[in-house]
């Protein structure tokens, strides 16, 4: 018991891998074992991260639950893990959408095998980014998730579907998807890895909390180039390689492209979660290491966020394959998060004006929920797309449309998780962006102005979303015969029901969960 | 008197060479085993060194001196440093991987295996020799059987070209680095070729700004420096499976490491003034030989351009002559030689099945063969550098290494990362997945267990490095301590 207390995280972290590599050993034709381990070993990161809520210390600053072991000592790195109440947040979503998404993907019947430790590997990827207190360590799980999601969507990506690249070649879609996929985020972190290595040959550690004093210290000239002019490259190095993952208004191409060919969990993980990783790495990295250049460039830190949130949005509603629009709308809804990281940078650190730092602090903890809830939801939303799409093989919206009467459940379980998306109030979504909006109202009004706008046009493109699945006249093409529409089924609900049942709780009664992100927030920036 | 090791291991595969050379060429059963056991003997024993190494102490182990021309102050001195306890240990495992690897050769698989154990005996010779002329000895020994393997068990096609022109390159090279050994030889006025002796001679800088690049450039054909690689990827693919993974594995570190013992280590001041060029050439190696890379069709010579990519990353570690950049290229030596190995292993399983590299062909290999297709994608994702494998840990530090000297140079070399992801990405994708072309259907044969273990074995090793990097590094930084005390820095 005192090995488990003491090692939480680590084995938070490496379960899933363990799980993976026993699943490598199993059967590869007893899918039904391999499913029930997959999913069972992914339940177990949940509990101990509920362990770790339970017994995190609201009232204390700093990261707690650490653990550090040596690495790398040639280079100074080492394996350094904790959490503060941003991290347990996002490790808390983390493994609760995992095993979710695990269970959704129990109609997967090729090679499932393949598809479980893919999808194991995925999550300690995922986790070790937010775990991680040490730069290198960081870095390293940073680039380990590509790989997994690369073949999820590559190898299990929808199978119709082609495009067309210069002089007339042509790709299968989910080719094309996955490479961009890779290669974007690979080539936007080249800027991060480059500037990881400087900080670690200046410094001689890569350990968060003492980079985060010893980089701000940092006087005079730097490499021939005065210390400023360093900073404010490698600030942009970071955010590129963050915005690029969020993805932020003009890095998102990649991201319609991989949510439509990526099979139903996999879309799950990569709204749910992967996205996140951007956000976290300007909460966790950006904000902290480049206060002052984060403050200099919060104007254009803001316009990219209204762009994201008002070209989301009409990109959303222009779609007619529901699972991009799906996908659009979480462009429009990561805009948010960086509205608030924008406004709480313009306030900068050590203002003075007692009601600025208030909003700065509303906003930041109204951006790092919004991550949660937009997790909550967009994995809601995917998997509900996922659900009518295996029954009718379409996601064109002009070919369904009045399903209400065939499965009135699933319409029901739709229209409820699409108003959370939409930021119906009594519900999670309105709470987090209401806290992003008042607090960067008094910092970046106008840009806030713009960005409330933007969401008419996300009550817009949802209802529309809405409309052409559930009303209007019927297609008959699913009312009867082989083609008929089969209600949603128990496994599915089950699926959706922690994430209504969160949806719900958090949009009546948010402070449990902001009680925890504030007191990191504070220390952080 | 403590075991002679580092002899036996230089002999055990020359005298497994003539034992197998006696055994009748019909028993070709035999032969095989008895090449399994030499190699797993001598990947014992290469264990065994690594391991009881004392990197605490540092400096040169398991020393042996036997007296071989005394008039010329020749003599046979063996031992090893932490740079090249690592390399000892990667030969056993290339050895041994490759003599599982070439299990199915049937034709005169006798000779075949009595010139890969000469050729491996001289490997190990470069690798421990301590003496200027017995490294030289044991060069051409490495380099002779190379022509012979490739031009009788070659790819039909081009393996007379290449053999050739492997040959002559090679040749040109180590007589250029002769010239400037023997000069060196005149000069010290110590009448010995033992390069403990010719460390501490401390030739005038003049001297050594001279001789320097003959010595360095000579041996660094063999690694592949740009403009001097060209001989390399068409060896590579005229050369038969095994002894590509020698080549590309093995041999083409016994270039880099002969670079740094011969001339990094007996000029250092040459060094230091004409880093920034081979600073420069490294560079061109590293993002041009990735382009060219990606225009390939030729599975093999896919994998021939990114060893001249790689390579240019353990000569770039080299140039910068820091602790950590030359750390970085230590272990570069070993991951890169485990990972292309592993390459040409793969390659070779793919082309005995489908009788053709050409990717627009080829397609849907991960049904008949998935182990192939497992261990090809680790080392692609090896070769991209990407965290968590050997790769990374050796990529790293030498980027490190450039941040201290040149910065703008890492920023440069650091865009073959992304190519390198992209060519790799789409070899995988074009050879392993998609549809099978219909000719192949129910003519891919599985893999046999001796080829499954060679790949398992090489990619435990690449992961569990990459996890572990305490397991190298340690070596190497005892062997750059010593590398750094004589240029004088550090």
């Amino acid at each position: 018991m005192d090995f488990l207390l003491g090692h939480l995280l680590t084995l938070i972290l490496f379960f899933p891998i363990l799980a993976a590599l026993v699943i490598l050993f199993l059967p590869s034709d007893d899918v039904k074992v391999i499913r029930w381990t997959a999913l069972i070993a992914s339940i177990v990161p949940f509990a101990l991260a509920v362990l770790v809520w339970t017994r995190f210390d609201t009232s204390a600053t700093g990261f707690q639950f650490v653990e550090q072991y040596p690495w790398y000592e040639a280079i100074h790195s080492t394996f350094h893990v904790g959490v503060d109440g941003l991290s347990l947040t996002m490790v808390l979503l983390t493994t609760l959408l995992t095993p979710i998404s695990i269970l959704a993907s129990f109609t997967i019947k090729d090679r499932v095998k393949a598809y479980m430790i893919l999808f194991l590997m995925l999550e300690t990827g995922m986790l070790g980014v937010f775990l991680a207190l040490d730069l290198l360590i960081f870095f390293v799980f940073w680039e380990i998730g590509l790989v997994p999601m690369y073949f999820l969507i590559n190898q299990w990506g929808s199978e119709k579907g082609e495009r067309t690249l210069w002089k007339g070649v042509k790709m299968q879609a989910r080719n094309y998807a996955s490479l961009k996929f890779l290669i974007y985020t690979m080539a936007g972190s080249l800027g991060l890895l480059l500037a990881i290595q400087m900080l670690g040959v200046l410094f001689q550690t890569y350990d968060l909390p003492s980079l985060y004093e010893r980089w701000n210290a940092l006087q005079g000239t730097l490499l021939g180039l005065p210390v400023t002019t360093v900073k404010a490259i490698a600030f942009w190095a970071f955010v590129v390689a963050f915005a690029i993952k969020v993805p932020v208004w003009p890095f998102h191409t990649w991201l319609p492209d991989a949510h439509t060919e990526a099979p139903t969990a996999g879309s799950m993980i990569l709204a749910g979660v992967l996205l996140k990783l951007g956000a976290y790495g300007f909460l966790r990295l950006v904000l902290p290491f480049y206060p002052a250049e984060a403050q200099r460039f919060a104007g254009a830190l803001a316009f990219l966020a209204v762009m994201a949130i008002v070209f989301g949005a009409f990109a959303s509603y222009g779609q007619t394959d529901f699972k991009r629009l799906v996908a659009y709308s979480s462009v429009n809804h990561m805009g948010f998060v960086l509205l608030g990281i924008a406004a709480a940078a313009k306030v900068g650190l050590n203002n003075q004006d007692v009601a600025l730092n208030l909003s700065k602090n509303i906003a930041l903890n109204g951006a790092v929920l919004q991550m949660f809830n937009h997790g909550l939801s967009a994995a809601g939303m995917f998997f509900l797309v996922g659900v009518i799409y295996e029954r009718t093989h379409t996601r064109n919206l002009n070919d369904l449309g009045g399903l209400f009467p065939l499965v009135p459940v699933y319409g029901g379980i739709l229209i409820f998780t699409s108003m959370a998306s939409l930021g119906l109030p009594g519900l999670n979504g309105f709470i987090s962006e209401f806290m992003v909006v008042r607090g960067a109202w008094p910092i970046l009004s106008v840009y806030t102005a713009i960005a409330m706008l933007g969401l008419l046009f996300t009550g817009a493109y949802i209802l529309k979303g809405i409309k052409q699945v559930l009303h209007g006249p019927m297609n008959e093409h699913w009312a009867q015969g082989e083609h008929r529409l089969t209600e949603i089924n128990t496994r599915e609900i089950i699926v959706m029901a922690p994430l209504i049942a969160l949806i719900l709780v958090i949009g009546v009664y948010p402070a449990w969960i902001l009680e925890v992100i504030n007191k990191a927030i504070l220390m952080l920036f | 008197m403590q075991f002679p090791i580092l002899s036996v291991i230089v002999f055990t595969p020359m005298a497994a060479a003539l034992l197998i050379l006696l055994i009748n060429s019909e028993r070709k059963n035999e032969i095989r085993v008895t090449a399994l056991a030499a190699a797993t003997f001598a990947l014992i024993l290469s264990l065994w060194v690594y391991f009881t190494y004392d990197k605490a102490i540092g400096g040169y182990q398991f020393l042996e001196k036997y007296n071989w021309m005394p008039m010329l102050g020749i003599s046979l001195h063996l031992g090893v440093d932490g740079m090249s306890a690592p390399l000892v240990l990667l030969t056993g495992v290339v050895m041994f991987t490759g003599v599982l690897i070439s299990w199915g050769i049937d034709d005169r698989p006798r000779e075949f295996f009595a010139f890969l154990f000469i050729l491996a005996s001289g490997v190990f010779g470069v690798f421990i020799s301590l003496d200027l002329f017995m490294l030289f000895f044991f060069y051409e020994i490495a380099v002779f059987p190379m022509y012979l393997l490739i031009a009788i068990w070659g790819w039909v096609k081009t393996r007379e070209y290449a053999a050739m022109k492997l040959t002559l390159y090679l040749f040109i090279g180590s007589v250029v680095s002769l010239v400037g050994a023997l000069v060196m030889y005149w000069t010290s006025g110590l009448h010995t070729f033992d390069m403990l002796a010719l460390e501490k001679a401390a030739f005038p800088l003049a001297f050594q700004k001279i001789w320097f690049p003959f010595v360095f450039f000579g041996f660094a054909v063999l690694g592949g420096i740009f403009p001097f690689h060209n001989w390399s990827p068409d060896g590579h693919v005229a050369a038969p499976t095994a002894v590509s993974m020698f080549h590309a594995g093995v041999l083409m570190k016994l270039g880099a490491f002969a670079a740094l013992r011969v001339g990094i280590m007996l000029l250092p001041e040459g060094a230091k003034l004409w880093a920034p060029l081979i600073m420069g050439l490294a560079l061109v190696n590293i993002v041009y030989g990735a382009f060219i890379a990606m225009v390939q069709t030729d599975f093999k010579y896919i994998i021939g351009f990114s060893s001249v990519s790689h390579m240019g990353l353990v000569m770039m570690g080299f140039s910068t002559m820091t602790p950590i950049g030359m750390t970085g290229a230590g272990l570069q030596m070993f991951s890169h030689g485990v990972m292309t190995a592993l390459f040409f292993a793969a390659v070779g399983m793919v082309y005995d099945r489908a009788h053709t590299r050409d990717i627009p062909k080829l397609g849907g290999m991960v049904k008949p063969l998935p182990l192939v297709a497992i261990a090809f994608i680790i080392g692609g994702l090896v070769s991209m550098g990407m965290p968590g494998l050997s790769g990374f840990m050796a990529e790293f530090p030498i980027f490190m290494g450039i941040w201290q000297v040149r910065p703008i140079v890492a920023i440069i070399a650091a865009v073959s990362i992304v190519i390198t992801a992209a060519y790799i990405m789409l070899a995988i994708r074009r050879v392993f997945f998609g549809a099978m072309p219909v000719e192949f259907e129910g003519h891919i044969g599985p893999i046999g267990v001796q080829d499954k273990v060679a790949l398992v074995f090489l990619c435990i090793i690449m992961i569990s490095l990459g996890v572990f990097p305490s397991l190298m590094f340690p070596w190497v930084q005892a062997g750059v301590q010593h590398l750094m005390i004589l240029l004088g820095g550090a």
